[in-house]
């Protein structure tokens, strides 16, 4: 019998994925020749863009540390693609032995992937699930297993709300997820936006055409726009800044002009 | 530690700071620049003693350049980098003061060695990496189809268990798919079915949209269709569906597939179908019955112009009694003889035989020939009877009465035709049955306005439509007027004044005679009692009376004494003001019980007078055992008297009655008085009381009154 019409589609990986884009910037070999080719036509425009995505991984790195330092334990990162190096739960784990990290991805070749790389760790697991459905996210086994949300969460959004459009409502599930967590808790949140990018807005819009071709809009925001999705938490200092600003290691002066693009914060919970 | 600045520590951080400064733009880490200096001291470090080493071993500058790729560094131009670090600054800072050949010699082949150790870490973290990546990508792929086999594992569960018959077609009508119901309905196996196309299964009883539907849902016109539909089994039988069929389109909404789903009705079919049979047919005869004959009969009457049709209603004679004598079951094997036998007198197209009910048959012929056609037919039916048919060993002849309607489709409806029918066939009943007779207009118009009267008594009482008139009743010895005997009128709304003649034999029927006989008494009475608040109690013959007929059938209810008590009490009115007039005939046979009433309302004083003496069969001997004091002679007594000289044997008849009245202590009324001649006649013969046109026609209360007072006067 052939496949009927109305049942589900299978995975394409001849259509380029974001996931895999992103491992390629940062120089991974987790991707196929369609990915190579979107990232390499998206960097004709914007060269700087593994430098972006390095900043964004520096930036969680450090984030994720200042949040074990403030005592949290769990750590829910939502879009967290292929993991090629320096994840979540390599950098909490190594700074607070046992934390608890669950994952959420709705690419299924990232989720698989997530799972191999997680194997034998008890303490962290993977959800395929869409960050603009977050009831599912909050209902899911994985999370209920290994997250206590009467306790305090550091909750990660890097580098995905941009890939979340207006009509699918990702204030709405900004607020959600808020609500669903205890006081004390967290947000981790990096947004791409034209306001740092050392290219006239022109040469940006070009590699967001890249992006648009692959059915993975990239939604620039402002600076303002990003910020409502603070709404309901007090931003830590030093609020929302350019991602070399956000308590640097080192003299912010020595970071690749690119690393400066967008926006990068966190916020506690009342 | 702290290292002296020109010291060996000093000299080989100085080679990391440059070492990193150059390669950590092209790295990926997330490290700080401080860190991944970190990472890079210890491969400084080794770099430092293999450069300085008793026995020189570049290979072992393989695992720095694996480390690189550890530390992330996958870019190559990180290599570049590295190589041109090396290149230019490992002698400087850690060759101390060695031979600067031998040194530039080994800083060479170290930089050859971490080169390859780099490509060959490189190459397995790429294969690697691809390896996962390829994996993971199987693997979801794994999932999706997992769940895509579960979701249709759960949908050929749904297709395959379902009771109705799925079948899904593309929109050329070829069969791409059929479930076990569906096989199993149409009674093949699925290589037989596949290949097949919709369009095939065009059957004689498709109805006429069937497959108007078919093309516009193939066409995107409409989403979905439902008609009952036959299809030819291989086995020859049909099997009846109520079949929906619906339109599949695909994710961009193009029409693709069309499903259907099929329900066998073929059982409930025959079943509906059986049932109307035995709601049209007759049980005992298997003829067909009121319904259907009805349903034909009104479509003949609806054919359309030029069409006729004849009707023969029959109606067996006697039948009653073969019942009663032979027992029903005897009874029921005479109509189904009967029944065969009309069966057979209606063979030709257009002709049917129907039982109505009971003994009662018809035949019915169509066409435009059906005058001639249903003489010929009512001959058939009647010479079908001529044989005696034989039950229980006795032959029994069955005679019948039949009734012909025969007409132009289009004027009456079927239930104008069949009362004409019946109206026709009592008709031939009374003529005394075992005859036809042809339905006549005016025949009919007479039956239907009896049956209107009838019908329309009752409330003719209740709103006041009769009234009574009052004929003298006159004394032959002096003239004077001594009462009046009252007949009752009804004044109908449409026919005018009918006379009794009209409406009693009705009422009779109808039972509403007791009422009506009821209310006459009542109005008569009180009319009585009025005359005599008028004249008192003068004359010598006494107060006027008042006479009333009694029919038979308030004779035998059994509240006739009491209702007389009531009403004349009510009235005030003396009983011997009251003269009950019964026929001789309601009185013939009889018995005590029966003249029991009368001899109490005779003992009370009323008197009881025997109307249309000699008419019936007068039992001269029972007079005396009758409570009756009075005879009224039947006018055909006195017909004989009108003409001169008088017929001389009604003469001597009547002479002989009033003699035998007389000696029986009876008085004599005669009636139908219309000639001075007569009424002297009557007188000398000796009758006592008269009354007929002669003195006065019957007319309202005022006139009897007028005559009275004349009477008193002259």
């Amino acid at each position: 019998m052939e496949r009927p019409a109305w049942a589900p589609r299978s995975i394409d990986i001849s259509v380029p994925s974001v996931s895999r884009i992103y491992d390629y910037y940062l120089g991974g070999s987790h991707n196929f020749e369609v990915d190579r080719e979107a990232a390499r036509k998206a960097m004709e425009f914007l060269p700087g863009l593994p430098k972006i995505m390095q900043a964004n991984r520096a930036f969680m790195r450090r984030a994720v540390r200042f949040a074990a330092g403030e005592g949290i334990t769990q750590f829910l990162d939502i879009g967290s693609g292929i993991p090629t190096f320096g994840n979540v739960h390599e950098v909490a784990q190594a700074a607070v032995p046992g934390a608890r990290v669950v994952y959420v991805d709705h690419d299924p070749v990232a989720v698989t992937h997530s799972q191999a790389v997680l194997a034998g760790n008890d303490d962290a697991d993977v959800v395929a699930a869409d960050l603009r459905k977050p009831h599912e996210i909050l209902a899911s086994p994985q999370l209920e297993r290994l997250i206590d949300l009467n306790r305090p969460v550091a909750l990660l959004l890097v580098a995905i709300l941009h890939f979340v459009e207006d009509a699918d409502d990702p204030y709405g599930a900004v607020a959600e997820l808020r609500k669903a967590l205890a006081p004390g808790s967290l947000l981790i949140l990096t947004h791409a936006s034209y306001e740092g990018i050392p290219l006239p807005a022109e040469r940006a819009e070009g590699a967001v055409d890249v992006y648009k071709d692959i059915r993975n809009p990239l939604i620039m925001r402002s600076r303002d726009e990003i910020a409502r999705f603070f709404e309901g938490y007090d931003m830590v200092e030093p609020g929302l800044v350019q991602m070399p600003h956000w308590r640097p290691d080192s003299e912010p002066e020595d970071e690749d002009p690119f690393a400066f693009s967008g926006f990068a914060g966190v916020g506690r919970t009342a | 530690m702290i290292a002296e600045p020109d010291g060996p520590e000093g000299r080989l951080r100085r080679l990391t700071t440059i070492w990193s400064r150059a390669v950590f733009p092209v790295t990926s880490t997330s490290l700080t620049r401080a860190e991944f200096e970190e990472q890079l001291r210890p491969l400084a470090r080794r770099l430092s003693e293999l450069l300085r080493a008793r026995s020189f071993d570049a290979e072992a500058a393989k695992a720095v350049g694996a480390a690189l790729v550890g530390a992330h560094c996958t870019d190559p131009e990180a290599l570049t980098r590295t190589l041109d670090c090396v290149d230019a600054y490992l002698v400087l800072y850690c060759g101390a003061d060695g031979p600067q050949d031998e040194l530039r010699m080994r800083s060479s082949r170290l930089q050859h060695a971490m080169a390859a150790g780099y490509a060959q870490a490189l190459r397995e973290r790429t294969l690697a990496e691809q390896e996962a990546i390829a994996q993971a990508a199987l693997r979801a792929q794994g999932v999706v189809a997992q769940a895509l086999h579960a979701s249709e594992a759960r949908f050929r569960a749904v297709f395959e268990g379902a009771a109705i018959g799925v079948g899904i077609a593309d929109l050329d009508g070829n069969v791409l798919q059929v479930n076990e119901a569906l096989l199993r309905m149409f009674g093949l196996s699925e290589p037989s079915l596949r290949g097949r196309r919709v369009q095939d299964w065009v059957h004689p009883e498709d109805a006429p949209q069937t497959w108007r539907l078919y093309d516009e849902l193939v066409h995107g016109e409409r989403e979905h269709y439902h008609v009952e539909k036959a299809f030819n089994r291989p086995d020859g039988t049909v099997l009846w569906t109520n079949l929906t069929v619906s339109l599949l389109r695909d994710a961009d909404g193009e029409p693709q597939y069309q499903l259907a789903l099929m329900e066998d009705t073929t059982e409930r079919r025959l079943l509906n179908l059986r049932l109307r049979y035995e709601a049209t047919h007759d049980a005992l005869t298997g003829l067909p019955n009121r319904t259907l004959f009805f349903e034909r009969l009104e479509k003949a009457l609806n054919a359309g112009e030029g069409q006729r049709f004849g009707l023969c209603y029959l109606d067996l004679d006697g039948f009653k009694t073969i019942n009663d004598s032979l027992g029903h079951a005897a009874g029921d094997r005479l109509l189904v003889e009967v029944a065969d036998r009309l069966q057979s007198c209606a063979t030709a197209p257009g002709e049917m035989v129907a039982r109505l009910g009971g003994d009662e048959f018809v035949a019915l012929t169509t066409g435009p020939g059906s005058a001639r056609e249903v003489d010929e037919l009512a001959e058939r039916i009647m010479g079908a009877l001529v044989t005696p048919i034989s039950i229980d060993g006795r032959d029994l002849l069955v005679r019948g009465s039949l009734g012909i309607v025969e007409g132009p489709s289009g004027e009456r409806t079927a239930a104008e035709v069949l009362r004409s029918a019946d109206i026709t066939m009592y008709r031939a009943k009374s003529a005394g049955g075992n005859r036809s007779e042809l339905a006549d207009p005016e025949a009919d118009a007479r039956a239907i306005t009896r049956h209107g009267l009838t019908t329309a008594l009752p409330t003719a009482l209740e709103r006041g439509e009769f009234f009574i008139e009052y004929q003298p009743l006159v004394h032959l010895g002096d003239g004077s007027v001594r009462g009046a005997e009252a007949l009752v009128r009804w004044l109908h709304p449409q026919h005018g004044v009918l006379g009794p003649d009209r409406f009693i034999p009705l009422a009779e029927h109808t039972g509403l005679i007791v009422p009506l006989g009821r209310w006459v008494l009542e109005e008569s009475i009180r009319q009585a009692r009025a005359w005599r608040e008028r004249h008192g109690d003068q004359g010598a013959a006494g107060p006027l009376r008042i006479n009333v007929n009694l029919s038979p059938c308030q004779l035998s209810h059994p509240g006739l004494v009491q209702d007389t008590v009531d009403i004349l009490e009510r009235a005030g009115v003396a009983p011997d003001a009251l003269c009950l007039e019964v026929t001789e005939s309601a009185l013939i046979g009889a018995d005590d019980d029966l003249l029991k009433p009368l001899r109490r309302l005779a003992e009370m004083g009323v008197d009881i007078a025997l109307d249309d003496f000699g008419t019936g069969y007068s039992n001269l001997a029972n007079l005396r055992r009758l409570p009756v004091s009075i005879l009224k002679l039947d006018r055909s007594f006195t017909q004989g008297m009108q003409q001169f000289p008088a017929d001389p044997v009604d003469l001597k008849i009547v002479e002989g009655i009033v003699t035998l009245a007389h000696s029986l202590d009876l008085a004599v009324t005669v009636e139908g008085v219309e000639t001075g001649a007569q009424a002297e006649q009557l007188r000398v013969l000796g009758c006592d009381t008269a009354q007929g046109w002669y003195y006065a026609r019957p007319g309202p209360p005022e006139r009897l009154h007028d005559l009275a007072l004349v009477d008193a006067t002259g």
